[in-house]
């Protein structure tokens, strides 16, 4: 457990020191997250690695943990609204009515992009 | 004897124990209400936990910076919980593999979406430039969005507010946009509200269907990807 977080957190780590030290415009947490789903590739590739928590359930079980209250932790960062009551209260229909209309907008346009490039693909493999 | 109370709460509204409790306590009573009234949309917990913990803060004259020295210990997991979304990636990467193509398409349409509709509507209504920037990430998860903003000089924690209210309206409105409008593929159903709605849309995807949250989940850590790579780009062309 204590090796599975620390191999998240070192993840992370070493995601923040390549974003900071190459400029990078992403934040760190994402490359950390592009570094551990390479060695988790890697580790069914070379068993040399599927050690500590990378082997048996270890890091694979931490994360599901992280992963099953993910609602929770975007609680205080939600009760920073009582911050910006006075923002809200000089724009804040507004913004609350184009933050509905963009999420309707996106779920629209994302969910249709899906359903015609998958069937168009499937038209394809059809065709022989 | 009748200052003792009054000391007591001195003492603890000061420290982390007491708002990291308050925290997980109301979190784990609106979990358990919406879990109690089967997952209704407008049951979501993380709506109920904002506004019940923000009235306590308001009511008792406590300030954010204060309620945050304790909430932090579960803000800073937000880090670690992108990280940990490898996992998910990971394990279903034969039908993400299956369904790179759509997926691909739909998150780079879907991203430019998010971002250009929000820019735009932002300019129509004559909202000021620092609000716009603080807006335009707002459907990437909180930690990565906070992230891009600070890279921008904007707001962080505008945009922490606006990520959540976007999560919260994506989470509530999924589940009858997508009955309404007649679509049953849940890996599309799924894509659409991590993508649109990052973590609480996840969240929402999987209380649907587990492979509504799968692929909400993928969709949730590409566009972390993309939407990092993309707006710094749409806000130095849609902005003048």
């Amino acid at each position: 457990m204590i090796a599975s977080l620390s191999l998240i957190l070192l993840c992370q780590l070493a995601g923040e020191i390549i974003v900071r030290g190459l400029a990078l415009p992403m934040p760190g947490p994402v490359v950390g997250l592009m570094i551990l789903l390479l060695l988790l590739l890697a580790r069914d590739r070379f068993a040399l690695l599927a050690r500590g928590p990378l082997q048996g359930d270890g890091v694979e079980g931490a994360s599901r943990g992280l992963l099953a209250h993910l609602s929770l932790l975007f609680i205080p960062a939600g009760v920073g609204v009582v911050q910006k009551l006075d923002l809200l209260a000089e724009h804040g229909v507004a913004i609350l009515a184009i933050l509905a209309a963009s999420v309707v907008v996106t779920l629209l346009v994302t969910v249709a992009t899906f359903l015609v490039a998958s069937r168009l693909m499937t038209r394809r493999e059809e065709k022989p | 004897m009748s200052d003792n109370p009054f000391s007591l709460w001195v003492y603890l509204s000061q420290s982390p124990l007491l708002w990291l409790t308050v925290t997980l306590l109301t979190y784990a009573a609106a979990d358990a209400v919406s879990l109690e009234t089967q997952r209704h949309p407008l049951a979501n917990p993380v709506l109920h936990s904002m506004w019940i913990i923000g009235t306590f803060l308001l009511a008792t004259g406590t300030s954010y910076t204060t309620y945050f020295g304790g909430a932090q210990f579960v803000h800073f997991l937000l880090g670690p919980a992108t990280v940990a979304l490898a996992v998910p990636l990971y394990e279903n990467r034969k039908v993400v593999v299956a369904a790179i193509l759509p997926m691909l398409i739909a998150l780079v349409i879907g991203s430019i979406t998010a971002i250009v509709s929000i820019v735009v509507l932002a300019e129509a209504v004559h909202l000021p430039r620092g609000v716009i920037l603080s807006l335009a990430p707002k459907s990437v998860t909180a930690g990565v969005a906070m992230g891009i903003s600070e890279s921008l000089h904007a707001d962080p924690s505008l945009t922490a507010v606006s990520v959540i209210l976007t999560g919260i309206m994506g989470a509530i409105i999924v589940t009858p946009l997508m009955n309404r409008a007649g679509i049953t593929d849940f890996r599309a159903r799924g894509f659409a509200v991590g993508l649109a709605a990052h973590g609480i849309g996840t969240a929402r995807a999987f209380q649907v269907d587990a492979l509504a949250g799968v692929f909400a989940g993928i969709a949730m850590s590409l566009n972390a990807l993309v939407t990092s790579l993309l707006v710094p780009l749409a806000v130095t062309l849609l902005m003048r």
